[in-house]
């Protein structure tokens, strides 16, 4: 579905992303752990188009697309999906009114009719539940005033509502307490299918109790720097990032 | 008529002071001499630095005193359709045949010309900044003054249409009206600009609003006509405690400046100035405010936001006196632009003076490129970069409309902003 090929990309002229090697099946799961400053939020935000970001080298397949050469609103259309670490607020878009545009844009951009209203509103009801969300934040403005957990439900909901084929977790668990962690959880793991693949950034291993991954992989310094199964997780919970650190150091020194 | 000399204007002015009455007379005599001697401002004088006239003034008008227009033309005007009392000036007349008034309504409409008393509302000092053109404003103006009785309120809004008959040419109109709220009462008067035809009306106007004690008046100022080029000076008095609330939306223009002053001269009365500008093309808009706290507890909010695109220039000036005797003043003070295009400029002026020392007093200014951070939000949603841009931009215009109590006309006015979107 997403291969990755030495993917470098730049903020500001510093490079962030130096050589990103990746290969995505539907059906799959993927965890990105790593320290802070790695470069996980980096490749989140190139994936799904952040343009504050120059890719500088490499290449990105989406279902045999270009994936780089689209814009976001394109990337979205094709089935990329990025929950945002930090859902912006927008003041005077109503939560409904968004979902009803951005739901219809992405049938539109395939080739599908627009949804009518009452249609909208069943599919909505029924969404809703997933990630037990309250229909009084979905008449307010998009995000405004939300809480932590309500923001990462409300990104949880959207993907519900846009289904996307891949989703890419940007530290949906960060700033979420234990209740709020598993409702997003049970939400993305409702969602899974053999058709749909995920990619979960986090720097903490407790997300991934509740989402249990197929493959871990640890970014250390703009680069994939070991490849496991959930096992890694565990065991990078338990030892801290510092022995991969050192791992690194030890394998340039050769 | 050319209007780059004073010459023709003041050769208007003798014509037409024979139908004066002799009241107003004297006071309509002192205005001609003192615009004759000043000639309409250039860029040297602060208040106009960044107002340019010189494109309005250079054009040839005619000043035409009467019209063929008809009902239906009238008809078909932005705001027509609200149910309301329709008060329609042609060129700058009152035309009572193209007007329809519910006569249960609580109000007195007369001919501004003929009042004998309100001498005090034409002087020089009746205008808290007072310029040349609010000076040739009294000369030539005529207009009407529109009471609201005593403890009345009248229920439905009082549209005043301001209708430049542009089918033979250019026209250059004065226009000057009068509102008493009296003790009690309360009304929400609508401006209405437009133009028919196909060539441009200048309009230099005068609205003064007095707002007697325990009053409440709704004001609001309605621009959304490419023809329209406009000077307009709105003058609130709120001798005793009473309430003002302003609206001013301007969609589209030539160039405009609306002048906005209050005066807050007794305790507790309260004020709100809110206004929208949404414009492209070349169009300048410059909103120039006044808010005069000269006593005690009194309260007033000002937010003034801008949407500006392609080559349209703004202006916000926005002056808050606070007087030695506005203690306990709360005045707030906020002017937001998103400027949309390279080539669109903003001069935003905030001018705060306090002579007093318990105040609670505050002021912002901000202009900007629309923000990424939001856009890419909704643009990772599949929303198009256009229809994204459209959603942000109709929700910065929305927090304006949200002021807007009459239900009929915000869901006019936010319609018109959304079919521009599209």
């Amino acid at each position: 579905m997403l291969k990755i090929k030495d993917l470098k990309a730049s903020v500001d002229g510093k490079e962030i992303l130096k050589g990103i090697n990746l290969e995505v099946k539907a059906g799959e799961v993927h965890a990105i752990m790593g320290p802070n400053g790695s470069g996980k939020s980096t490749l989140a935000s190139v994936l799904a188009g952040r343009e504050d970001y120059e890719v500088t080298g490499g290449s990105v397949e989406f279902l045999g697309k270009d994936l780089l050469d689209l814009a976001p609103e394109e990337r979205a259309g094709e089935g990329v999906f990025l929950a945002f670490q930090y859902p912006v607020e927008i003041p005077g878009v109503s939560n409904t009114n968004f979902l009803k545009t951005a739901v219809n844009e992405i049938r539109q951009y395939r080739k599908q009719e627009p949804l009518d209203s009452v249609t909208f509103l069943n599919i909505m009801k029924e969404k809703m539940k997933l990630v037990e969300i309250d229909q009084a934040l979905l008449k307010r403005s998009l995000n405004e005033g939300f809480s932590g957990g309500e923001k990462k439900r409300n990104e949880i909901f959207q993907m519900a509502m846009l289904e996307p084929k891949l989703s890419i977790l940007d530290e949906t668990d960060s700033g979420l307490d234990i209740d709020a962690l598993r409702i997003v959880a049970n939400g993305v793991n409702k969602l899974k299918s053999k058709e749909t693949a995920s990619i979960v950034v986090t720097h903490y291993q407790r997300l991934l109790d509740y989402i249990v991954p197929d493959f871990v992989h640890v970014l250390y310094n703009g680069r994939i720097v070991k490849s496991g199964t959930k096992e890694l997780a565990l065991e990078l919970e338990e030892k801290g990032y510092d022995w991969i650190k050192n791992e690194v150091k030890a394998g340039s020194a050769v | 008529m050319n209007l780059t000399t004073t010459e023709e204007l003041v050769k208007t002015f003798n014509e037409n002071s024979k139908k004066l009455s002799p009241a107003q007379s004297d006071v309509r005599k002192d205005a001609i001499s003192a615009f004759q001697k000043q000639g309409f401002p250039g860029r040297k004088n602060e208040e106009w630095k960044y107002t340019n006239l010189a494109p309005v003034l250079g054009r040839d008008y005619l000043i035409e005193d009467t019209t063929t227009l008809n009902k239906k033309d009238i008809d078909g005007l932005l705001l027509s359709s609200l149910e309301a009392n329709h008060v329609v000036f042609v060129n700058g007349n009152y035309n009572k045949e193209l007007s329809s008034v519910n006569a249960d309504e609580p109000i007195v409409i007369s001919d501004l010309s003929q009042a004998g008393d309100i001498n005090e509302y034409l002087t020089a000092s009746s205008i808290t900044l007072n310029d040349s053109l609010t000076e040739l404003n009294t000369a030539l103006a005529n207009g009407v003054v529109i009471t609201v009785k005593k403890g009345k309120v009248v229920s439905k809004p009082i549209i005043i249409h301001f209708v430049g008959d542009g089918r033979k040419g250019n026209i250059f109109s004065n226009s000057r009206n009068l509102f008493i709220l009296e003790e009690n009462a309360q009304a929400t008067f609508i401006e209405n600009y437009s133009t028919i035809g196909s060539n441009a009306h200048f309009s230099n106007n005068i609205t003064q609003i007095v707002v007697k004690k325990d009053a409440y008046a709704t004001y609001y100022k309605i621009q959304n006509d490419a023809k329209s080029d406009h000077v307009g000076t709105t003058q609130v008095y709120q001798p005793e405690k009473s309430n003002f609330a302003a609206t001013t939306i301007t969609l589209d223009g030539g160039i405009i400046r609306n002048n906005l002053n209050i005066r807050l001269s007794s305790e507790y009365s309260e004020a709100s100035l809110v206004g929208l500008y949404m414009v492209k093309g070349n169009t300048h808009i410059d909103n120039h405010t006044l808010v005069d706290h000269a006593k005690a507890n009194c309260y007033s909010n000002e937010l003034y936001k801008g949407l500006l695109d392609d080559k349209s220039t703004g202006v916000f000036n926005g002056k808050i006196y606070v007087r030695q005797d506005a203690q306990k003043t709360n005045a707030f003070q906020s002017n937001k632009n998103i400027l949309l295009s390279k080539d669109a400029t903003m001069n935003t002026k905030p001018q705060l003076e306090i002579f007093a020392d318990d105040v609670k007093c505050s002021h912002g200014a901000t202009t900007g490129m629309m923000d990424e951070e939001p856009l890419f939000y909704l643009r990772s949603r599949g929303i198009s970069e256009k229809k994204a841009k459209a959603l942000l931009m109709h929700a910065f215009a929305a927090d304006i409309l949200e002021y807007i109590k009459l239900e009929p006309l915000r869901e006019l006015l936010d319609q018109t902003i959304l079919d521009r979107l599209s």
